[in-house]
């Protein structure tokens, strides 16, 4: 089998359709898929016990929230008696004309964009070299991945340190090569705070699509590179035109995992900057947080987090349209 | 839907440490090895990712003062004070104790009630299969920053629960279910039918064929969900941010409290931090070959 996708869509083929077999499987016991001696209650009922536990817990820690957060949008509530103050959309209409929250949006969209702009051809540029056959390439493969193994708060914190205006490291390399660093420091500088943000989390992030792609170059058949070394490619030119164009599944799944992450960004930012300065680094989710647990505006956060679902749902409705699906089609 | 359609089981031929092909090429030819300037931007990619890292080891070495007067030195002379006063604060154990409970409990209900759901989506034929199935796909695209502040309301007033470790580990096992279910579920479909039919043959009944043959043989595909859940949970801030305080907090939350509450102390913030990362570190260079290969099998083509 090559893919759950492939696996899903083969099932309706593969056996009859759900109510038929299941009829089947209580006339005739010998039909694959079903015990000796059961019956359709039974099965129900196995099925039953098997999916409870994990639909129960499902239903109540994240379907039950994210329709509180829809009703809570509706209501103005400070997070302490009936919720009964109902009014409608208000919430939404100041959510969405608050400046701090669209530039929360755009800082968001801009992490999107950037990441993919700059963190996939590093990556691919990494993974590349990583898969030619160098010494200690197995240690230098697991050296790239530690970033991404550790806490975004812990490796927060250490470029929290290495960042700090005068006294870090950085500003101090930076000062020794001739640069002059900013007086507030780089996190302290509206402008280029959310800069600096993005530079930490691609030394965080970039290990996980070295990785990932580097499995999709392995998958590249040797064949296919001595078949172009014959005909005389070079590295560049094999890398290029053979084993990029493969890559191409993998370089997109890795974008949209990049996308849904960089829209729920909270960790590194809350370490950082909190959000600051000057609200030059709010996020979606840093924003619903302080508002929800710092000023008690639970209505506006319910409001904010449904904003913010539906920008990650349409966005991975619409990368499945326009772009996933292209794989699918290929798969089959 | 989405990245799911890329998901498949990983078996030891797909490990990243054992590529296909591994035919010995003629000569080692310009086309595999490594130049002067592979090499060298190979030693720059490592630098870079380690720096940080050994900055924050080598800096739990150095007194505050040999920080502010060269950012940039080595220790000298070597200062172990740091260090001794991390691991000698009962605070800094109690966090690891918490972290420690938390993920045990967030792995164990995710990796068993996930194995569950995912057996009967994966081998029995009913009506509602692949619509329950669609069920976890879509649980995938909920973040937990979505429903954080109602989570936080209903863990705090409705159950209870708040600042115990139940509070954080059962909504951190919900979220990981998803991801568990559409893993484990292709291990599960590729089980040879014939190994279940032989076992109904014998007498065995569902359940007892769930225990005794298809845990068993799944066996790889639960020890990576379960490497995932348990440093997800291990790693996870903006929950327990919410429902843990005081002595109930988990080392992310201690690390990074204990960065604003002494922001003077830089050596100690850094030895406190590099002390932190071990764990996560140990785990993932013991398990590197199931994170490896879980991550790249849910995202290979």
């Amino acid at each position: 089998m090559t893919s759950t996708g492939a696996a899903v869509a083969a099932t309706p083929a593969a056996a009859p359709t759900g109510g038929a077999s299941e009829d089947d499987g209580a006339r005739h016991p010998s039909v694959p898929g079903a015990p000796p001696g059961s019956s359709r209650w039974r099965q129900r009922l196995e099925i039953a016990l098997f999916v409870t536990p994990a639909l129960t817990l499902m239903a109540m820690f994240v379907v039950w929230p994210v329709v509180s957060a829809v009703r809570m949008s509706f209501f103005r509530w400070k997070g302490f008696g009936p919720m009964d103050d109902f009014v409608g959309l208000r919430n939404y209409e100041q959510v969405l004309t608050d400046t701090v929250f669209r530039d929360a949006v755009v800082h968001n969209l801009t992490i999107v964009g950037l990441s993919i702009a700059v963190q996939l051809p590093l990556g691919l540029l990494l993974a590349v070299l990583l898969n030619r056959r160098i010494r200690g390439r197995g240690l230098l493969r697991t050296i790239v991945f530690v970033p991404y193994v550790l806490a975004e708060v812990i490796a927060g914190v250490v470029w929290f340190q290495l960042l700090q205006p005068r006294s870090g490291l950085i500003e101090e390399i930076l000062t020794t090569v001739g640069i002059t660093p900013p007086d507030q420091g780089f996190l302290g500088t509206p402008d280029l705070a959310l800069w600096t943000v993005f530079v930490v989390l691609t030394w965080k992030y970039l290990g996980l699509a070295v990785l990932l792609f580097l499995a999709g170059l392995q998958g590249v058949p040797d064949e296919l590179y001595e078949a172009a070394q014959l005909d005389g490619a070079s590295w560049w030119q094999t890398q290029r035109s053979v084993a990029l164009p493969l890559l191409g599944p993998t370089i997109r799944t890795w974008a949209f995992l990049s996308m849904i992450g960089s829209l729920q960004l909270f960790d590194m930012v809350w370490i950082l900057t909190g959000g600051g300065p000057a609200n030059a680094t709010t996020t979606m989710a840093t924003y619903l947080v302080s508002q929800g647990t710092q000023r008690g505006n639970y209505g506006i956060a319910g409001a904010a987090s449904v904003v913010l679902f539906v920008v990650a749902f349409v966005m991975a409705l619409l990368y499945q349209v326009l772009v996933l699906r292209r794989d699918t089609a290929d798969q089959r | 839907m989405t990245t799911l359609q890329e998901m498949r089981p990983v078996s030891d031929a797909d490990d990243p440490r054992t590529p296909r092909g591994r035919a010995p090429r003629q000569r080692g030819s310009s086309f595999g090895g490594g130049g002067p300037l592979v090499y060298g931007l190979a030693l720059a990619v490592v630098a870079l990712t380690l720096g940080p890292v050994v900055y924050g080891a080598l800096g739990g070495f150095r007194s505050n003062e040999q920080l502010i007067r060269d950012p940039a030195g080595l220790p000298d002379p070597w200062v172990t004070g740091n260090y001794e006063r991390v691991v000698t604060n009962p605070d800094f154990w109690g966090y690891a104790l918490n972290s420690t409970v938390i993920a045990v409990i967030t792995t164990a209900i995710a990796v068993i009630a996930g194995v569950m759901a995912a057996y009967p989506l994966a081998r029995y034929q009913f009506r509602l299969r692949e619509p329950l199935f669609m069920v976890f796909v879509l649980g995938l695209l909920f973040p937990v920053a979505v429903a954080i502040i109602p989570l936080f309301i209903l863990i705090t007033r409705d159950l209870g629960l708040g600042n115990t470790w139940w509070g954080v580990a059962l909504p951190q096992a919900a979220f990981a279910l998803p991801t568990t279910v559409v893993i484990l579920r292709p291990f599960l479909m590729a089980l040879p039918r014939e190994l279940e039919e032989a076992a109904f043959i014998d007498g065995a009944s569902r359940i007892g064929v769930f225990r005794h043959i298809a845990l068993p043989l799944v066996a790889p595909g639960l020890v990576t969900v379960g490497v995932l859940a348990f440093v997800a949970s291990w790693n996870a801030y903006l929950l327990p941010l919410l429902l843990l305080q005081d002595d109930m907090r988990t080392l992310p939350l201690g690390v990074a409290d204990y960065s604003t509450q002494y922001s003077a102390d830089t050596a100690g913030v850094l030895a406190f931090t590099t002390i932190a990362m071990i764990p996560a570190l140990v785990l993932f260079l013991a398990m590197q070959r199931r994170i490896v290969s879980g991550l790249q099998g849910a995202v290979k083509g």
